[in-house]
């Protein structure tokens, strides 16, 4: 009988042979959006991830810095444009903050109507997305038909659908029709409904707990190292809210709640954004309850349209067209920071002027930017698949990350 | 904590390391001088009436004679609900800074973008490499020495406008 010799140490392979590395994407079917990421794989379990970023830069820090105030704002729609009227809404709140603006109550509830549509068609592409990665398709397909009902609302006030570039410096450039309110006052009546269905295939779903539950977990103070914002930081248990922090277009004037999670899993950023859709369809239906009349802008003539009769009769109202169309608006300067509750996060724009008709320099703080560098974190020790998982539940999005 | 307990506080700690300080549009702007900017900012984190642990955004910029760049950090106590903005000017020969990614981890990806744009050196940084922009591209594309637009084309003649 052959002698084994029990205190042998295992032959060292060297690590090139023991583990593989992996390149997952740029353009992978599973990551929905340009984003490469080298996996160093010990079999199936992640050791390590190198996020590489920047396939879509388009610049738009320094194309900023040539456009007038007005257009920049056809930039912001492609930063988040899974919900790009917080963006625009966003940036239009910087400029009045430096121009020193109020506006009527009756605009920025028509705004608060605005963002909480896109809040939930940016949470509906989310949340249904999680649930494609986990391969439940029905739920992805079913409330996909929502999403496509608010892009209907948002081509009825502006005429566009997913970059809409809605509203002006100021307010809106008219009221909304008949039209846009029936199409708001039908999803209001049929979209919960939907949601509790959509709900109840998922959220106490075996098969989907055992998948998300404990998926790409991070702690609270983790978290917070990493300037986490949105839907991802109260997951972890941390009510920050700008809406509240900061209360910006009469957001002080709604009842609402901020949902928080405890483990910071896909599960609890899944289960975070359900809440977030039912607190924001609260919120519409107060905004619309609570409507104030008045005028749907505020007194900027520098920036907001004449009426097209005026501008034909009128020599001021001319020239104000004229000043508008081509840019030569002159802001006071200054510097401003002001942030809104993204779809995903704390969405900032920290704009210099120094007087001109374009912004000295203009930056912005992007959400998902800022978080998605925690990913290899997360997803270490972990499957393949959880990483995945990770990645669609972190709401990282393309266009606002390479900016 | 209010505003002016702060500026008390800091000029206690850091004397004439503070060089300005100013209040746009309800946000409290420091300007600090650059050898200093990092024990501020330790001491903006660590000191428990402080407290600033959360860091919005880490940007830079140049100024208009083109001759300084700037750091410009936004820090958000989350707990009392204060935000202030710190800054600090450094030259544009010798664009360096301590890094702060040992006080907030965030920063990381914050300071490379910075480098990529400005091409601020931030000293002590684990990985500073470009992350937007391709690693070839030798310039440093938002400083204000590279126009957006091509110079050298005549047809687009604003000077009508006044520009």
């Amino acid at each position: 009988m052959a002698k084994i010799n029990q205190n042998a140490a295992p032959t060292e392979t060297p690590d090139k042979d023991r583990f593989s590395t992996l390149n997952l994407g740029p353009t992978h079917p599973a990551t929905h959006g340009i984003f490469q990421n080298v996996l160093k794989m010990d079999g199936e379990i992640i050791l390590d991830a190198e996020p590489t970023i920047g396939y879509i830069h388009r610049a738009f820090e320094k194309l900023a810095e040539r456009r007038p105030y007005a257009q920049i704002t056809p930039i912001t729609d492609r930063l988040n444009y899974c919900s790009s009227p917080i963006n625009n809404m966003g940036w239009y709140m910087t400029v009045e903050k430096l121009l020193g603006a109020t506006l009527p109550k009756r605009a920025e509830y028509h705004r608060v109507i605005i963002m909480e549509l896109s809040r939930i068609a940016d949470h509906i592409i989310c949340n249904t997305i999680i649930g494609q990665d986990t391969g439940a398709t029905t739920g992805f397909l079913y409330l996909f038909q929502f999403r496509e009902h608010i892009y209907d609302i948002f081509e009825s006030i502006c005429g566009a659908r997913l970059t809409t570039n809605i509203g002006r410096i100021g307010g809106f450039d008219r009221e909304w029709s008949t039209e846009t309110w029936n199409k708001i006052n039908d999803f209001i009546s049929r979209f919960p409904q939907a949601l509790n269905e959509f709900n109840s295939l998922l959220e106490r779903n075996r098969i989907f707990m055992d998948r998300t539950i404990n998926c790409g977990p991070i702690s609270a103070e983790r978290a917070l190292a990493y300037s986490f914002t949105g839907p991802n930081l109260r997951a972890a248990g941390v009510d920050y809210d700008v809406r509240v922090a900061q209360p910006y277009s009469s957001y002080d004037d709604f009842e609402f709640s901020i949902p928080v999670g405890s483990q910071g899993d896909t599960y609890d950023r899944f289960t975070v954004r359900q809440e977030e859709m039912r607190q924001s369809l609260s919120i519409i239906k107060q905004a619309i309850a609570k409507l104030p009349s008045g005028a749907m802008h505020a007194d900027l003539p520098d920036f907001y349209l004449p009426p097209k009769e005026a501008v034909y009769n009128d020599m001021e109202a001319l020239i104000y067209h004229f000043k508008i169309v081509m840019g030569e608006t002159d802001v006071p300067k200054g510097e401003v920071y002001h942030a809104v509750e993204g779809g995903n996060g704390e969405l900032g724009f920290y704009l210099i002027s120094d007087g001109g008709r374009t912004p000295f320099r203009l930056h912005f703080r992007r959400p998902c930017f800022i978080y998605y560098q925690a990913y290899p974190e997360m997803i270490k020790g972990g499957m393949l698949s959880d990483a995945i998982l990770t990645m669609s539940s972190m709401n990282v999005i393309a266009g606002e990350l390479d900016a | 904590m209010s505003h002016d307990t702060l500026s008390e506080l800091l000029s206690k700690q850091f004397n004439t390391s503070i060089l300005n300080c100013t209040t746009d549009f309800g946000m409290r702007t420091y300007t600090v001088a650059l050898p200093e900017l990092y024990a501020v900012l330790k001491f903006l984190k660590d000191d428990a009436a402080c407290n600033f642990f959360f860091l919005t955004d880490l940007t830079g910029y140049q100024s208009a004679d083109e001759q300084h760049l700037y750091v410009v950090y936004h820090l958000h106590n989350l707990q009392t609900n204060q935000r202030i903005r710190v800054k600090s000017q450094m030259p544009i020969q010798k664009p360096e800074c301590h890094t702060v990614t040992d006080i907030w981890p965030s920063a990381n990806w914050m300071e490379r973008e910075t480098y990529d744009f400005f091409g601020i050196q931030f000293k002590g940084h684990p990985r500073l490499k470009r992350i937007l922009n391709v690693d070839e591209m030798d310039i440093f594309p938002l400083r204000k020495e590279f126009p957006l637009e091509d110079q050298t084309r005549d047809d687009k003649n604003d000077k009508m406008f006044g520009r």
